[in-house]
């Protein structure tokens, strides 16, 4: 959704005010926060909360936006600068480093999707094809919970059950 | 193998047979693997690059795939050469001017490609004529698990398949299929068609990939989600849902075309053929379009069984005499070598030696006269 403020940015904070039973929602974009100096009961600036949050949740545009000295591969030493130049990683370990940076996207090129569930590799040990497999069926299920598709669940439900 | 042992035939995905063949030209499945124990190709020296390239031309030469296969250095082609592969479906535009040690293994019918450091380490190809999605899916993953029995791929159970750009993670495959939607364009659909494929998260292409346009109402039409599907369900929703809707569009808009539009349709392929027998001097893009305006009379008049007078000239039978003066008559396939024979690099190869456009432009229309002057 969009900052209700300049209605450009995408809105990454959610102020809820609550004062006398009356519930006020605000939806902003971090520049106009700073801008607009919001201060809140407890009187923690915007932007310190503001820091806080992102201290916990990086945004992508923040680690994407400024190479970061310290993230690099140990593998084949790319860093996420490159990737934003290049639109290709350096190594199949990069999926590991930078996971937290490259989420997002591949939800995005997967339409929310984050999980494989096709083809293993047949030279793949027996056991850990299962616990993949499982896994796969697993994430399938919740995907048609989701969807609501009761009868395609069921059959994952049971089939899951057999398996274990 | 030679290039000039393909060149002056088409390949037999190209044949104008298989199921649907008068709007799905062609199915051809991609799967992009990469080794473990490597970096992907941006991070490799040459010399891994090197390494990478001579583990994976031992492994696909020693394949055993029903046909005689040949390895083809890229980066050592000359620049005519990889022109010719890339217009041949052999190769992507990427792989042939790219940099770095690269290859390509290809099997001789054409039906299989193996491109060695594209974007990823492999990039496995199966194609076949007209709709056969499932047919290529087994066979490309049957030759998959043969050069897995030899070689580790980059794997993780999360992610799937890692490749070296997070949109074909997961099952790595990409399906495509050419369709010819000339019934479409001539409507006014496209747009609509357009945009309908992209809500459902596939990729509407030109003829020879990203940034080329629709040439001759060609159309490649691609799934762009390559991770939380399994490889059968892009597949099967390929087979089951959007092939026989987008049929069904086409077909109903050469309906249309044959009720309401009959007069505009016969002086396109009328124009279209007076042109192509008379013309001296005929570009690529040219050809293309009113080649595809007979390939549209052909397949009305044999698939669905109607014709008009201007296809019956086409066609060189008249139904008022009954009398078949040519039972050969014009045929796709032969609609199919001049648009494939007569493309540049084609041509060039098949002359045995360069040429520039303007010479390129009186060659084209001399091949393509002397075929249609000879077959009506």
């Amino acid at each position: 959704m969009n900052c209700q403020v300049c209605n450009k940015n995408e809105a990454t904070i959610h102020l809820t005010e609550i004062t006398n039973g009356i519930r006020t929602e605000m939806h902003i974009c971090e520049r106009c926060a700073a801008k607009q100096e919001i201060v809140i009961k407890n009187q923690v600036p915007v932007n310190e909360l503001l820091s806080n949050l992102l201290a916990s949740q990086p945004s992508e545009q923040e680690l994407l936006g400024q190479p970061d000295g310290k993230t690099s591969c140990p593998y084949c030493g790319f860093s996420l600068a490159q990737f934003n130049k290049e639109a290709v990683l350096g190594c199949p370990y990069d999926y590991e480093v930078f996971e937290h940076a490259l989420l997002p996207l591949v939800k995005r090129a997967h339409d929310g999707r984050t999980f494989h569930c096709g083809k293993i590799p047949s030279k793949t040990p027996a056991d850990a094809r299962k616990q993949i497999e499982l896994l796969s069926m697993r994430q399938k299920l919740d995907q048609a919970i989701r969807n609501e598709d009761y009868e395609t669940a069921a059959r994952l439900r049971d089939e899951i059950a057999k398996m274990q | 193998m030679k290039l000039t042992d393909l060149s002056n035939d088409i390949n037999e995905w190209f044949s104008g047979e298989g199921p649907l063949s008068d709007i799905v030209i062609s199915s051809r499945i991609r799967l992009a693997r990469n080794l473990a124990g490597h970096k992907f190709l941006s991070r490799c020296s040459n010399a891994e690059k090197s390494e990478i390239l001579k583990k994976l031309k031992d492994v696909l030469m020693s394949l055993d795939l029903g046909d005689k296969v040949s390895y083809i250095s890229v980066d050592k082609s000359p620049t005519l050469d990889k022109h010719f592969m890339v217009e041949r479906y052999l190769i992507s535009r990427n792989h042939a001017f790219s940099k770095g040690p690269r290859g390509v293994v290809i099997a001789h019918r054409e039906f299989f490609t193996a491109m060695i450091n594209e974007e990823d380490h492999l990039r496995l190809q199966v194609l076949k004529a007209g709709c056969q999605i499932s047919q290529c899916a087994e066979q490309i993953s049957h030759i998959d698990d043969m050069i897995e029995q030899q070689l580790g791929y980059a794997f993780n159970p999360r992610y799937g398949y890692l490749t070296a750009c997070p949109t074909n993670l997961g099952t790595g495959i990409r399906v495509s299929v050419m369709l010819h939607l000339p019934a479409l364009k001539m409507t006014g659909q496209m747009d609509r068609f357009i945009n309908a494929a992209r809500a459902m998260n596939l990729a509407v292409r030109g003829l020879f990939g990203e940034g080329t346009d629709a040439a001759g109402d060609f159309y490649q039409l691609s799934n762009q989600v390559t991770l939380g599907f399994s490889e059968s369900d892009i597949v099967s929703q390929f087979e089951n849902t959007i092939i026989p809707e987008i049929v069904e569009y086409e077909n109903a808009a050469r309906n249309q075309l044959l009720v309401k539009k009959r007069d505009i349709l016969d002086d396109k392929i009328s124009r279209a053929m007076a042109l192509l027998k008379n013309a001296h001097l005929i570009s690529s893009q040219e050809a293309l379009f009113l080649l595809s305006h007979l390939r549209l009379g052909i397949n009305i008049r044999e698939r669905m069984g109607v014709s008009t007078p201007a296809i019956d000239r086409l066609c060189r039978q008249n139904p008022h005499d009954g009398d078949e003066t040519n039972p050969q008559g014009l045929s796709i396939r032969t609609i199919n070598q001049l648009f494939m024979l007569t493309l540049p690099a084609h041509l060039q190869i098949n002359y045995g030696k360069p040429l520039d456009p303007a010479h390129r432009d009186a060659l084209r229309a001399q091949i393509i006269r002397s075929a249609l002057n000879r077959s009506t």
